[in-house]
């Protein structure tokens, strides 16, 4: 007998095949060629637009798309990629709705922003469907540069600095390149394996050589890196994950977000990822809304998030939020875990309703209890294995605006830098800038 | 509720919509759903003489341009006058004015421009028991290689002279449809007054190539590698339309004489337009083939609302109400000074009007901070571009300073009366009558 969402206890194959294709195709279908012409109409060409002052890689949006509206998606691609070579991603995965389409004069005005997300991806997709790479790499400048991770900092620094001339080659501690793009995303966001697929023709630019499983603190140390390198970028991420520290952590089906998830990209068949038949996420922001979205596609009866602090506190966005209840994720804010129940395995978590005060967040009296054979932690990663000799500024690695750290010759962006938002799209910006950045000190 | 009842030329039809000689009025089959839709009148479409029927093209006779959602803008055609036998035509018309006798059925006619071949055709024509003839100056292709059509419609004495031979040879009312490819419009209109032309009905379609293949480098509509040019017609032209109904009605040669308005009416309001500036009727037809013929009912409906609204019982209550302040340029009221005035709750900050501006205009708006736009009324000459710019309705408008207050932009005082260029000191003429 074949399981379903009534299955007790963590278990595999709890829908029907169809039931998982359905469930994690595109969470949001592409335009056809109809479509985009007529949002692009909606576009104003505003002058010193909002949406490109609201865009971390200052994509000239109003362009793109003007250039989408008179039948030319391939010229508009390149307009994207000038700025944000991983612009077939963020189409995917940017929350525009707090970024260019919140400020669109559209959406202030009406409520109904133009659709800059989906335009964007129709213009990338158009021009990476069939395979071409818009951008030329310039003649040798004799420089080798090592890039420490290939997630959207690091894969973006790598394709400035190779369409410069440099030499690259690009470190990742994974078997895959891709970095979240490739691990880290809910997969209903980037069907059809695209974050390898980006990375294949991103590379096309030529230059740059992937070596994957290779890790900083592993097989690499930042001082043979500077001595056998021009220079060294660390787009390294944030490898380490916040613990609960909660009694009953340690009880089994009690799992970080981020592994769940990079599991689950990494299947083969979803009908073999095991889920509860109630699972709790304990988080709020994105990584807690694509393990809760997804454990619910998996077939989950019972899907609950649960976040200490009140809903304007969460970092996942109203339309991830509402995203998530649309697929029947109850959230429950104001509430910390007190325990984790079980006999081996988790079987209940008890939490306490929290209140805001001058401390700080503090626990009340009033508790109650959340069934689970599967739980989640999604409370936020942090930096791991930072090589020696490194400024930290916080729990971050410390730069300057163009991503240069105390040592010479190292640059750092993305997540594992100081300044950022934990963004793709400012990764990409972070990872763009520091290439330009180095490219000119080599150059001097 | 308000008459839409009109009479043209002593044709009474139950309202002003007419559909103009063109595809939609080719057969019996297509003029009964017309008039089953609501329509008040037809204009068959154009008869030539007996033998053999011209020819059509076989690839496509329509190019289009279209706007945003594929919205259709403007149409051409190469297409000919009917290409069905007279006798069929003629026994239709016959069977339809029959069952219809209360909507206007004029029949199209273009035969060669020769007193014989028009006296032959006549008389089939009053047989049917059509209201009244159209003759066909217009059409700007195929037709016109041939002698007819437009090459008459471009030729004032022949306009004139066709005229007086449908006259001499007739009962029926003759109105004769004009060609906009023309320099002016008011020379063939006298000449149809002068050949003693019951009305004029205009536009014709203008002369035009709607687009180009740029693979096939050819001219749209494409037949097998080649194009050539066909006739405008639908929403974009209604302008150039209206310029010339106008022209006619406050003409003093013209004056007085009925016009039929058609170009580009697609609405309610576009027809109430052509009424205001002098038409008696209109004729249509893009919209009706855009849309079918059920456009009419919202003609009806919105025109009756509309004169509900203004009060107007009949049409006569508004017609030519808007030919008396068509004026001519140098008439205009110079004192009449105005400034953009930018509602800034209605505002959206898209910044269009400052881009237009300051990059094509007169540096009149200011760009402030928090993206806040504002009018500068020592710059601002008034010249509208803003408020036809701006997406949003009514945010930007043009308020008159008044007689008395300073014009900030000239420093001068703006004169109370009225005062145009025919004073101006700046016009050597002015200056020297005085």
């Amino acid at each position: 007998m074949a399981n379903s969402h009534l299955t007790p206890g963590v278990v595999s194959g709890r829908l029907k095949a169809e039931a998982y294709h359905d469930n994690f195709s595109d969470k949001e279908p592409p335009f056809d060629a109809h479509e985009a012409a007529v949002a692009a109409d909606r576009c104003y060409f505003c002058y010193d637009a909002p949406c490109v002052t609201a865009c971390p890689t200052s994509i000239d949006i109003p362009m793109f798309i003007r250039e989408i509206q008179t039948g030319k998606p391939e010229a508009a691609a390149k307009t994207i990629f000038e700025q944000n070579i991983l612009g077939g991603m963020c189409a995917r995965v940017c929350p525009t709705e707090q970024l260019c389409e919140e400020v669109c004069v559209r959406e202030v005005a009406e409520g109904k922003p133009v659709e800059i997300g989906r335009l964007q991806r129709f213009a990338t997709d158009t021009v990476m469907s069939k395979g071409a790479h818009p951008f030329t790499r310039a003649p040798s400048t004799g420089k080798q540069i090592a890039v420490v991770g290939a997630g959207p900092a690091g894969l973006a620094c790598a394709h400035r600095l190779a369409m410069k001339g440099n030499d690259v080659v690009l470190y990742d501690a994974r078997q895959k390149p891709g970095g979240l793009n490739e691990y880290g995303i809910a997969a209903y966001k980037t069907v059809d394996d695209f974050a390898q697929k980006e990375v294949e023709w991103l590379t096309q630019i030529g230059g740059i050589t992937i070596e994957t499983g290779k890790a900083l603190g592993r097989e690499l140390t930042l001082e043979a890196l500077r001595d056998q390198y021009d220079a060294v970028f660390l787009g390294i991420g944030l490898t380490g994950v916040n613990a609960l520290r909660t009694e009953g952590e340690d009880k089994s089906h009690v799992h970080d977000a981020v592994d769940f998830i990079a599991a689950l990209r990494q299947s083969g068949d979803l009908g073999k990822v095991a889920v509860g038949r109630d699972v709790v996420v304990i988080g709020g922001g994105m990584t807690a809304v694509d393990a809760a979205v997804q454990s619910k596609l998996l077939g989950a009866e019972h899907v609950t998030m649960v976040y200490r602090r009140d809903r304007d506190h969460m970092s996942a966005s109203e339309h991830e939020q509402d995203h998530a209840a649309s697929k029947g994720v109850r959230i429950i804010t104001g509430a910390a875990p007190l325990r984790i129940v079980g006999n081996g395995a988790v079987q209940a978590i008890e939490f306490a309703y929290t209140k805001e005060t001058a401390e700080g967040l503090t626990l009340t009296n009033e508790t109650f209890r959340l069934r689970a054979d599967q739980v989640f932690k999604a409370i936020g990663q942090s930096l791991e294995g930072t090589p020696e000799g490194l400024q930290l500024s916080g729990r971050k690695i410390a730069v300057n605006g163009q991503g240069r750290t105390n040592l010479d010759g190292v640059w750092a962006g993305g997540d594992c830098a100081i300044g950022g938002n934990d963004l793709t799209v400012t990764a990409v910006a972070e990872g763009r800038d520091a290439a330009e950045d180095i490219h000119a000190s080599l150059m001097r | 509720m308000a008459d839409l009842s009109a009479e043209f030329v002593g044709i009474k039809s139950p309202n002003p919509f007419w559909l103009a000689s063109a595809p939609p009025t080719d057969k019996e089959y297509n003029v009964r759903r017309a008039f089953e839709a609501g329509w008040g009148g037809v204009v068959w479409k154009t008869l030539g003489e007996e033998g053999p029927p011209v020819v059509n093209v076989n690839g496509p006779r329509y190019g289009a341009i279209w706007g945003a959602d594929r919205r259709l803008l403007g149409l051409n055609n190469i297409e000919l006058i009917t290409d069905r036998p007279l006798e069929v035509n003629l026994r239709e018309i016959k069977a339809v004015k029959r069952d219809y006798p209360d909507r206007a059925l004029v029949v199209s006619l273009m035969v060669p421009c020769e007193e014989a071949a028009w006296k032959a055709i006549l008389p089939h024509v009053e047989d049917t028991g059509a209201d009244g003839i159209e003759l066909n100056f217009g059409c700007p292709h195929g037709m016109a290689e041939r002698g007819m059509g437009s090459a008459v419609g471009q030729v004032p004495e022949y306009i004139e002279m066709v005229t007086r031979w449908c006259k001499q040879n007739t009962r029926m009312p003759v109105i004769v449809k004009l060609t906009p490819n023309i320099t002016n419009i008011l020379y063939p209109a006298e000449a149809a007054k002068r050949g003693g032309a019951d009305a004029v009905s205009l536009i014709n379609t203008i002369n035009s190539i709607t687009s180009v293949d740029l693979d096939a480098m050819s001219p749209e509509p494409m037949i097998d590698g080649k194009g050539t040019h066909g006739g405008y017609c639908g929403p974009a032209v209604k302008p150039i339309a209206l310029n010339m109904v106008a022209e006619i009605a406050r003409n003093p040669e013209t004056y007085g004489l009925p016009i039929s308005g058609i170009g580009g009416i697609t609405t309610w309001r576009d027809a109430a337009e052509f009424l205001t500036l002098g038409a008696g009727n209109v004729q249509v037809c893009t919209a009706a083939m855009t849309y079918g013929f059920r456009v009419v009912q919202e003609m009806a409906s919105g025109l009756s609302e509309w004169m509900d609204e203004k009060g107007y019982s009949s049409i006569s209550d508004f017609a030519g109400r808007a030919v008396p302040n068509v004026t001519d340029w140098q008439y205009l009221n110079l004192n009449y000074v105005t400034k953009a005035k930018i509602d800034q709750d209605a505002c959206i900050q898209c910044g269009r009007c400052y881009a237009a501006c300051e990059d094509t205009s007169h540096q009149a708006i200011a760009m402030n901070e928090g993206r806040v736009f504002e009018v500068k009324d020592d710059e601002c000459v008034a010249c509208n571009l803003c408020v036809n710019v701006c997406p949003v309705e009514d945010c930007i408008t043009m308020v008159r300073v008044p007689g008395g207050q300073m014009d900030e932009r000239t420093g001068q005082t703006v004169p109370d009366e009225y005062g145009n260029w025919t004073t101006h000191p700046n016009n050597p003429s002015a200056r020297a009558a005085e």
